[in-house]
C-alpha cells in the first residue's frame, strides 16, 4: 500500500525509469515526497528508499545533506529571505527583521498559527529585485516592508494559491513525450554513429598522412 | 563610452514577454541551428565550437571545445548541464532558464549530437520552481515538435533530456559534486585525480558537464559559424559573455556584451548600463567576477571584461557576476557576510575548508558587531593562509575542490585594501556605520 497519493506514486515510478540507475531519481522523488507530505514524513522517506532500492537510514543521511529538505513539519508556506551580498546591500537584514516582526517567528521557526516557516535564505540569483523573497521557490518580489504584509495578508486569504502553491510542491509542469525508443535501439544507433565517426577520423588522418608525404 | 553595437547571441528574445514560448521561438529563429547541425557530421559541429572558441560560461572558464573533445579516447556516454547556478550576486543563468529555455535545449541538443550522446541530463537548482516547469515545458514542446525524442526531425538521431532539480546546495554547482547529486547522493566533490568529468564522470562512465549559458551560445554559433563567434571580443575572450551587475548601482540587472570591448567602469556607469551610483555616493570597491573572486578598487575600474585581463590582475571574470560597493557600504560587514555563507555551504569533507570558514567568519562577526581585537587581523589572515597557502591568486589548494581557496579572497581583499576600516571597527567595538 503506498503512502503517496495515487497520482504522486505515478509520477514516483515514472520518474525512477527516467534514470539508468534508479539512485538517481533520488532527489526528485524527495521532492515529490514533500508535495505529498508538506515534509519529508518517515512514510514517505521509506517509501523513496524502496523506490530507489535504498534503506531509510541513506535516505534520509541523503536528504539531510540538501537545505530544501524539511526533516521536521514545516508551514504552508516556507517564507526565505536573502540577506547574502547583494540583498545585505540592499537591506536583507532588515528585512529578514521585519519578517520575524510580521509572522511572529524568528527564522528557522513556525509561526504559531502553522501557516508561516522562516528562513534566511543564501543567494536566490534575483539579485537585480533585492532584497529577494521567495515563497515555496517562488519569487514574490516584495522589496519593501508594506508589499512584504501586504504578501502575508494575500498568502492568509489565499488570494495567491494559483501563484504559490503549498510547500513542497516544486514542478506543477509533468513530462509529456519522451525517447520511446528501446535501449537496444539506441544502442544500435550510438554504435553505427560512433564507428562512422572513427571511420571519418581515420581517413582524414590517413589523408592528412598522404599529403605530408608528397 | 560602452561598446554596445555587438549583436545579442543569448539575450535576442529579451524584449519579448512570452520570449520563453515554442511560438515565440520558432517565429524568432528558433530550431533552424538543429536543422542545420543534423545535416552536418558531428564532428563539423563540434570543430565550428573549436573554431568559436567558446569558453565556459559556468566560472572557470575553461574552453568548451577542449571539454568535448577530450573524448577522442572513449565515446562519451552522458551529457549534463550545469544549471545550479548558486554562486550569490550570479543571476544570469536564471534569466537564461525562465526567460529563454527553448535556446537553451537547442543548444543541449546540438552539443548531445556533435557528442553523439543519447542521454542528457539538465540540473538546475531547486529554487528555480519557476525556472524547472519552463523548461519542462520546453522539453515537452519540444518532444511534441520532432527537435527531440526518437529521430530527431527525421534524421538518424535520437536524444532523450530529463530536467534534474538541486535541492539547495552552492556546492552542487561543482560539477563532481553535481555528479553525486546526480547519482542520488550527498553532494560531495569527488577527489581529484581523475580531474574530467570527461574521463571518470557519471557513473563512472565519460560524461561531459557544461553550464547553461555555454549551451545557449550554441544555436547562433551553428547559425553563424564559429569564426564569426571567434571575431568578437578580442585574445582568448571570444563572442558575448551575460554579466550579472547588482549591489549599490542604480540599474542592476544581465546584461550582454561583446567580451573585452568594454570595461567595469562601461557595465557599472554606463547610462545604458549600470547608471551608475546614487547621488553622492563613490564607488568603494567591487567584486569582478562573484564572491569566490579577490576584489577590485576604483583603480582596476577600467579593465577590459576579459578572461585574461581581469585573470593577470590577480582576480577573475568567473561567473560574469559584479557587486558593486559604495563609500556608504561597510567591508567588514560584506566580507563577513560572504564568509558566512562559505561557511554555510563548505560540504565539510576537508579540515581547512569545514574548520577554516567557521573560524575565519566567527572572528569576522565579533569584528563587525563587537568585541573585535587587534590581533583577530593578523589572525584572520593566518587562517585564510592555511585554507590557502601564500594568498596568491589563482590560489593554492589544500582542499579537494576549490570552494575552500575561494574562502580567503573576500576577506583578504577588504583586509588588505581597507586595513583602516578594520582598525577603526576594533577601536569603536563595532561597526561605525551603524
Amino acid at each position: 500500500m503506498s503512502h503517496f497519493r495515487a497520482d504522486i506514486r505515478q509520477r514516483c515510478e515514472e520518474l525512477v525509469a527516467l534514470y539508468p540507475r534508479k539512485r538517481s531519481a533520488m532527489l526528485p522523488l524527495l521532492h515529490l515526497a514533500q508535495e505529498n507530505d508538506g515534509y519529508l514524513s518517515e512514510e514517505g522517506i521509506a517509501e523513496v528508499a524502496a523506490l530507489t532500492g535504498t534503506t531509510p537510514a541513506d535516505v534520509r543521511g541523503t536528504a539531510a545533506f540538501y537545505d530544501m529538505f524539511h526533516l521536521e513539519p514545516v508551514g504552508k508556506y516556507v517564507v526565505g529571505v536573502c540577506t547574502n551580498i547583494a540583498c545585505l546591500l540592499a537591506g536583507g537584514e532588515e528585512m529578514l527583521e521585519h519578517a520575524a516582526a510580521t509572522l511572529g517567528c524568528a527564522p528557522g521557526s513556525t509561526s504559531a498559527d502553522g501557516l508561516f516557516t522562516l528562513e534566511e535564505s543564501e543567494c536566490l540569483a534575483d539579485c537585480n529585485i533585492a532584497p529577494c523573497v521567495q515563497v515555496n521557490h517562488r519569487y514574490v518580489r516584495t522589496t519593501t516592508p508594506e508589499a512584504f504584509d501586504q504578501l502575508v495578508d494575500d498568502l492568509r486569504e489565499g488570494r495567491l494559491d494559483h501563484d504559490v502553491p503549498s510547500h513542497g510542491t516544486l514542478i506543477r509542469v509533468k513530462r509529456q513525450g519522451g525517447l520511446r525508443v528501446s535501449a537496444e535501439d539506441i544502442a544500435a544507433e550510438r554504435s553505427v554513429a560512433i564507428a562512422a565517426r572513427s571511420a571519418r577520423a581515420e581517413a582524414a588522418a590517413a589523408a592528412a598522412a598522404a599529403q605530408g608525404s608528397t | 563610452m560602452a561598446s554596445l553595437d555587438a549583436p545579442r547571441i543569448v539575450s535576442s528574445r529579451r524584449d519579448f514577454a512570452d520570449s520563453f514560448t515554442l511560438t515565440r521561438y520558432l517565429e524568432t529563429g528558433g530550431y533552424v541551428a538543429l536543422r542545420k547541425a543534423l545535416t552536418m557530421f558531428p564532428e563539423a559541429v563540434a570543430a565550428e565550437v573549436d573554431v568559436a572558441s567558446l569558453l565556459g560560461r559556468g566560472g572557470a572558464g575553461f574552453p568548451a571545445g577542449r571539454k568535448w573533445s577530450m573524448l577522442r579516447r572513449a565515446p562519451i556516454s552522458y551529457l549534463v548541464v550545469n544549471g545550479d547556478e548558486s554562486e550569490p550576486a550570479t543571476f544570469k543563468d536564471h534569466y537564461l532558464v525562465e526567460r529563454d529555455p527553448h535556446q537553451l535545449v537547442e543548444g543541449v541538443i546540438i552539443a548531445a549530437y556533435a557528442l553523439q550522446v543519447n542521454q542528457a541530463f539538465i540540473f538546475l537548482r531547486g529554487e528555480f520552481a519557476l525556472g524547472l516547469e519552463r523548461v519542462q515545458q520546453a522539453l515537452n514542446e519540444a518532444y511534441a515538435h520532432g527537435a527531440l525524442g526518437a529521430k530527431i526531425f527525421g534524421s538518424d538521431f535520437s536524444l532523450d533530456i530529463v530536467v534534474h532539480p538541486g535541492a539547495g546546495a552552492y556546492i552542487c554547482g561543482e560539477e563532481t559534486s553535481l555528479l553525486e547529486a546526480l547519482e542520488g547522493k550527498r553532494g560531495f566533490p569527488r577527489i581529484k585525480p581523475p580531474f574530467f568529468p570527461a574521463v571518470t564522470g557519471l557513473y563512472g562512465e565519460p560524461t561531459v558537464v557544461n553550464n547553461v549559458e555555454t549551451m545557449s551560445n550554441l544555436p547562433w554559433i551553428v547559425n553563424n559559424g564559429g569564426a564569426a563567434f571567434a571575431a568578437l571580443g578580442a585574445g582568448r575572450s571570444t563572442g558575448t559573455r551575460l554579466f550579472a551587475l547588482a549591489g549599490d548601482v542604480k540599474n542592476p540587472g544581465v546584461y550582454e556584451l561583446e567580451m573585452v570591448k568594454n570595461t567595469f567602469r562601461d557595465l557599472i556607469f554606463d547610462p545604458a548600463l549600470g547608471g551608475g551610483l546614487a547621488e553622492g555616493r563613490r564607488l568603494k570597491a567591487f567584486v569582478p567576477g562573484g564572491v569566490s573572486a579577490p576584489w577590485f578598487g576604483p583603480d582596476q575600474l577600467d579593465t577590459p571584461l576579459g578572461q585574461d585581463e581581469v585573470g593577470g590582475l590577480g582576480s577573475m571574470l568567473g561567473s560574469g557576476s559584479v557587486v558593486v560597493l559604495d563609500d556608504a557600504s561597510c567591508v567588514v560587514r560584506a566580507a563577513w557576510r560572504i564568509t558566512k555563507f562559505f561557511s554555510r555551504e563548505s560540504c565539510g569533507q576537508c579540515t581547512p575548508c569545514r574548520e577554516g570558514s567557521g573560524w575565519i567568519e566567527r572572528i569576522m562577526y565579533r569584528l563587525e558587531h563587537g568585541g573585535g581585537r587587534m590581533e583577530d587581523l593578523d589572525l584572520v589572515l593566518d587562517l585564510c593562509d592555511n585554507i590557502a597557502p601564500g594568498l596568491s591568486w589563482p590560489p593554492q589548494q589544500t582542499t579537494i575542490c576549490v570552494l575552500g581557496p575561494s574562502i580567503p579572497s573576500s576577506v583578504h581583499s577588504a583586509l588588505t585594501m581597507f586595513r583602516d576600516d578594520f582598525v577603526a571597527h576594533v577601536n569603536h567595538g563595532g561597526c561605525p556605520h551603524d
